[in-house]
């Protein structure tokens, strides 16, 4: 029971601490309250969406900026597609570095995309990694409750 | 001559009189055209103030002057007139009396003629004579009377020289002569008692040897001697007439007389004797003395209105020297007559002058009448002067009104715009306010923060209230406020209010019912909401108001209030919902049309047409208003004293639309009121009847929410125990409305008897709690215990008021605790209770206070529908479709315009879309604009008939499927944009309830209510 509680406090903790650090905003919040009986993995579901997503965009990116004549509307849909999704599942961080990078692209300034583009790998693989940490933790206290109910 | 002057003067006149006859009233008529036309004129050109003016002043100066003009001629030609007058009376009385002069004398002169054939006859004639001086005088005496202006007669006999002294002898006397006398008249009377002088020789002598007594004096004295008297006799002699002097003072008297002699000849002469002839034949010469002057003072004396004229006697023998016979002397170029006389000497000529005593008296009359006519003129002058001046002054103040109307109106207008516009521009912000009030709400707060932002939400609705309120009465106070015409249910409507104000009913313990006759159609057109604000203003202010007792609402058909308004005796006060006292409704509604026209015209117009005459009462037992406060009840910001509004609130203004909102509707609205007992409002409109044909209203019904429910209970029976008519009724009419039987049983005992009369099956009883609280559950227990033939024990229910008592009261029954049904009875709140209690629920609706009200309406709307949902964006297709599956809708994803295109060629089965705007490809605008082309042309063809699809179209004529577009950026530009594309509508990105709510329903239940879906 007590590490029910613990593993409740420590989910708790690390689900505040991403939307204090602002990796998570309100957004995050309404998805989960989509989830419901009827759908019970449906956070999980549109988050893994949006990783297979994005890292298709952002390869694509990364090829586009590669190529000598870069096509900046090419590029600037694909920042675009990344920002709808991050800001669908509320990862707010990169969505702000999308706005920037978007900017570039209407400057068509090859060095702050390719520089955006850094940018924004890091902050993806970070959240990634932060929302990966918080589902292994969601589904430790699910399991946990589901034994200790039994 | 003057006379003939005057005459011809006054013919002059009289003619110019007649010539102004005629010529007056053509000049009237001339002048009165010339007005008319000015005044025509003036009409043409109004507005040249002082050119009328200055014309309506000479016109004055002109009638002035004129009637100046007239009076004058006036006062003259009267004046004239009555000098004429007085020149005729004057030549009248003058030539009358020289008539009657004239004749006395000639009376006088023949008498003395007679005396001369006399002395001729008997002195001469007889030898010797029979006449001496004795007889003579004594005769001549005594017919003095036929002489009336002689003063003496004197006869004197012609004595040639050569007989003289034999005459002397024979007389005794000698013959005197007569002119030493005459030279000095002064002393005459001296003279008398001389002897006079010896007669000097002379050819002949004429002594006098008679005389009258009167003229003794003479006797002896030679006439011819005297210088009139010779002439005078030998003029008499030659012509054998009677002859006059000139007038002469007379001897011894002195007074002025005139001496008439006439000859006496011996023998009788022809008329046509020649002078010497008459000369020859001379005896003697006969004398009459007149004296002019007392005969014609006598002869004046004799005739009237002597005082009045005076005369004057003249001999004009001599022209140039006229002698004055009689008469002051006096020099008056006035008026005078001149009348000649003819004494019968024509050598001698004599005229009488007359004229007027006294002065002509002032002509009075014609003064006072000139003077009285120059008056009225002025007058009318000065009153058509006043007139006109009053005229300008009305019309200058008439236009300086319309001006000052004008300008109020203005600025009424202008009020009435800057309260809307101030209003709206308030709505704004506060719109704002709250919804950022309300996101507030859903953060996270402590219960102190979350208490703050309540009341800062409270106010603000408030505020905003108040404004909606003031824009509708600036709107209707500019005339803009018009009313829908859509179907509603009124019942829905006023279950609605209820439940509104229920909460508050419940808190103040007070009974709040709605009672709808079975008259009032299901359906009907009209404003729904306006309705419902008239509702909820009259009843938010009984539930101010009212402290305890009920109130109750009303729905009747005019006509059938008329029909009943003679059977209708429920005037006890005890007979009322609550028993406590009210105020008479239905002196509420005596000034209204409706029953004042006796209903006979209201009913053919409600039969011939489909207009339904509502009458609403709402009935309370409140505080009243006070009597003094009565008449200003609808007057915008009135309250009934400053008190009221610090204890009650509010603005005063709701009664005041209400007023004219029941006006819009063709309605009347009033009330009466009692203090300390209660108001009733009541209020009639007119709607039309919407269900016009049986069919209809019978899908209408079916499809209808209660009515869906009531199915349920369809042939049920219940029996009510209400001791109170009234409440009774209206409990009643809420539950047959769920198509329940309804039997009334006053007490427990009756409804026992209704419960054993084992040919019905009684489902339920509902007991009202007043009887309830009296039985403390007992009775009542027991009869919901006793099971009929097919062992079902009816259900109990209680009807009650308030929350405190009766909950407290059941709990302690335990398993058999009545279900407490709340008042205010509504269909919805009503089913629902029976539903749980008896089990017959559906499951759709069986979770009703599970999650927020948006949500579940959310729910209800979406749940069952097809919906499309375009996104490019994997990410946020998943997050959309799951927030619109959570909401029970079927959704279909798809990622591109293209795809959405082909999905929604019409015919299809999507009841929505909702579609992102930037895509690749086919953003969301082009998309819908190809969709909106599609639809219209599919449209276009079904009507031409070229589809043969029609089954599949499902009679649906017109395709347009909603469009919302999902969008980030909530900026106005986007929203016009998706406007244009022809979308319904947009919501923001992440999905919000309300707002999802807002949109869907905005579309959805217009198709509800529609009756497509």
């Amino acid at each position: 029971m007590a590490y029910l509680v613990q593993l409740q406090k420590q989910f708790d903790d690390y689900r505040a601490s991403l939307f204090n650090e602002g990796f998570l905003d309100d957004q995050f919040e309404q998805l989960q309250q989509l989830q419901d009986e009827s759908n019970p993995d449906f956070v999980v579901e549109v988050v893994s969406l949006f990783f297979q997503d994005s890292e298709r965009l952002l390869n694509e990116l990364a090829t586009s900026l590669d190529q000598q004549n870069t096509d900046y509307r090419k590029v600037d849909a694909h920042v675009h597609q990344l920002k709808g999704s991050s800001s669908s599942i509320g990862a707010q961080r990169v969505q702000r570095v999308c706005i920037a990078f978007r900017n570039f692209c209407e400057e068509q300034n090859t060095e702050g995309c390719l520089k955006c583009l850094q940018q924004v790998k890091h902050e993806y693989t970070l959240v990634k990694n932060k929302l990966e940490t918080l589902f292994k933790l969601e589904r430790q206290l699910l399991a946990a409750r589901g034994s200790s109910f039994v | 001559m003057n006379w003939f002057l005057n005459n011809a003067g006054i013919v002059d006149t009289k003619s110019g009189l007649t010539l102004g006859d005629g010529f007056l009233p053509k000049m009237c008529l001339r002048w009165w055209e010339k007005i008319f036309k000015m005044h025509h004129h003036y009409y043409h050109c109004i507005g040249s103030k002082s050119l009328r003016k200055r014309w309506w002043k000479r016109v004055l100066g002109c009638w002035i002057i004129g009637w100046t003009f007239a009076s004058l001629w006036i006062f003259w030609y009267m004046s004239s007139q009555v000098s004429e007058k007085r020149k005729e009376t004057l030549a009248s009385m003058c030539d009358e009396r020289a008539r009657m002069l004239q004749d006395q004398f000639n009376v006088s002169m023949n008498h003395v003629q007679a005396m001369a054939i006399l002395i001729s006859t008997f002195h001469h004639a007889k030898n010797p004579s029979a006449i001496d001086q004795r007889t003579f005088a004594r005769y001549t005496e005594r017919t003095a009377f036929e002489r009336p202006l002689t003063s003496g007669v004197a006869y004197a006999v012609r004595v040639l020289h050569s007989e003289r002294e034999q005459f002397e002898k024979q007389q005794g006397w000698t013959i005197k002569r007569m002119d030493t006398l005459e030279k000095n008249p002064v002393h005459k009377d001296k003279h008398a008692q001389e002897t006079p002088e010896p007669s000097p020789v002379q050819e002949e002598y004429a002594p006098v040897i008679f005389a009258q007594d009167t003229v003794s004096h003479v006797v002896s004295l030679d006439m011819l001697t005297g210088k009139e008297d010779r002439e005078n006799v030998l003029r008499a002699r030659a012509s054998g007439k009677g002859v006059l002097t000139a007038p002469f003072p007379l001897l011894k008297t002195k007074r002025l007389g005139v001496i008439l002699t006439f000859a006496v000849y011996k023998r009788e002469l022809l008329s046509n004797a020649t002078p010497n002839e008459r000369i020859q034949a001379t005896d003697g010469y006969l004398g009459g003395i007149f004296d002019i002057e007392s005969l014609v003072e006598k002869l004046l004396q004799q005739l009237a209105s002597k005082q009045i004229i005076l005369v004057n006697v003249y001999d004009t023998t001599n022209h140039s020297d006229p002698i004055s016979m009689y008469g002051s002397n006096v020099t008056d170029d006035g008026l005078q007559h001149v009348s000649s006389l003819n004494f019968g000497d024509p050598f001698r000529k004599h005229e009488m002058h007359c004229r007027f005593k006294h002065k002509p008296p002032w002509p009075w009359l014609a003064i006072t009448t000139s003077f009285g006519i120059l008056v009225i003129a002025l007058l009318i002058g000065y009153i058509f002067h006043a007139t006109i001046n009053r005229i300008a002054k009305v019309e200058d103040d008439y236009h300086g009104m319309m001006e000052l109307k004008k300008r109020a109106e203005a600025a009424d207008v202008a009020k009435s715009q800057f309260l809307a516009t101030v209003s709206h521009e308030i709505r704004t912000p506060m719109n704002g306010v709250l919804g950022m009030l309300h996101m507030l709400m859903d953060t996270d707060l402590d219960v102190t923060q979350q208490d703050y932002v309540r009341t800062a939400q409270a106010s603000g609705k408030a505020l905003v209230s108040l404004i909606n309120e003031v824009l509708d009465q600036a709107k209707i106070e500019s005339g803009k406020l018009e009313l829908e015409a859509v179907r509603f249910n009124l019942r829905a409507i006023l279950d609605d209010v209820l439940s509104l104000f229920s909460g508050k009913s419940q808190e103040k313990g007070i009974e709040l019912a709605v009672y709808i006759s079975d008259q009032v159609p299901e359906m009907l057109i009209g404003d729904p909401g306006r309705f419902r604000q008239i509702i909820t203003n009259l009843m938010g202010n009984s539930i101010k108001f009212t402290e305890k007792g009920h109130i109750f609402v009303t729905v009747h058909l005019v006509e059938e209030l008329i029909n009943s308004i003679d059977v209708e005796t429920e005037t006890s006060s005890k007979n009322t919902l609550s028993g406590f006292r009210v105020a008479d409704r239905r002196l509420s509604w005596t000034g209204f049309r409706a029953f004042s026209q006796e209903g006979s015209t209201c009913h053919v117009s409600s039969s011939s047409s489909d207009h339904i005459n509502l009458i609403v009462s709402v009935e309370d037992t409140g505080v009243g208003i006070p009597p003094e406060a009565q008449a200003r009840v609808f007057t915008p910001f009135m309250q009934v004293g400053p008190s009221i509004s610090r204890t009650h609130g509010g603005t005063g203004i709701g009664l005041s639309i209400s007023k004219c909102l029941v006006g819009l509707m063709n309605g009347e609205i009033n009330f009466s009121s009692i203090p300390k007992i209660g108001s009733t409002f009541t209020f009639t409109a007119v709607f039309t009847n919407g269900c016009c044909n049986s069919n209809e209203y019978k899908s209408q019904q079916t499809n209808n929410q209660p009515s869906t429910s009531s199915s349920e209970f369809q042939g049920m029976r219940a029996v009510l125990v209400d001791p109170r008519a009234v409440r009774a009724k209206v409990s009643r009419y809420h539950i047959e409305r769920l198509g329940i039987y309804v039997q009334v049983a006053p007490d427990l005992n009756q409804c026992m008897s209704i419960l054993n009369n084992g040919n019905t099956v009684v489902n339920m009883i509902l007991v009202e709690q007043e009887v309830w609280d009296k039985d403390s559950g007992g009775k009542a227990l027991a009869i919901s215990k006793s099971k009929n033939d097919q062992g079902i024990s009816p259900k109990l229910f209680l009807l009650a008021n308030s929350i405190g008592s009766p909950r407290a009261n059941a709990a302690s029954f335990g398993v058999y605790a009545p279900i407490v049904i709340m008042k205010p009875l509504r269909v919805s709140m009503l089913a629902a209770s029976l539903q749980r209690a008896i089990g017959v629920s559906n499951k759709g609706n069986n979770n009703p206070r599970n999650g927020e009200l948006s949500r579940l309406s959310l729910r209800n709307l979406l749940s069952g529908r097809k919906i499309l949902v375009i996104d490019d964006n994997n990410v946020n297709l998943k997050v959309a479709a799951g927030a619109l599956k959570r909401y029970g809708a079927d959704v279909v994803c798809e990622d591109s315009g293209i795809k959405a295109i082909k999905l929604l060629k019409p015919p299809h089965n999507f009841d929505a879309c909702f579609m992102d705007i930037q895509m690749p490809g086919m953003d969301g605008f082009e998309a819908t604009k190809t969709i909106r082309a599609m639809e219209k042309d599919f449209n276009d063809r079904t009507q031409h008939g070229e589809v043969t699809t029609a089954e599949v179209c499902e009679n649906i004529l017109n395709w347009h499927v909603p469009i919302l577009a999902m969008t980030a950026d909530v900026i106005q530009a986007t929203h016009e944009a998706c406007a244009d594309a022809g979308m319904d509508g947009y919501v923001s990105k992440p999905f919000e309830a309300e707002q999802l709510y807002r949109e869907v329903s905005r579309f959805f239940q217009f198709a509800s209510s529609n009756g497509n879906i």
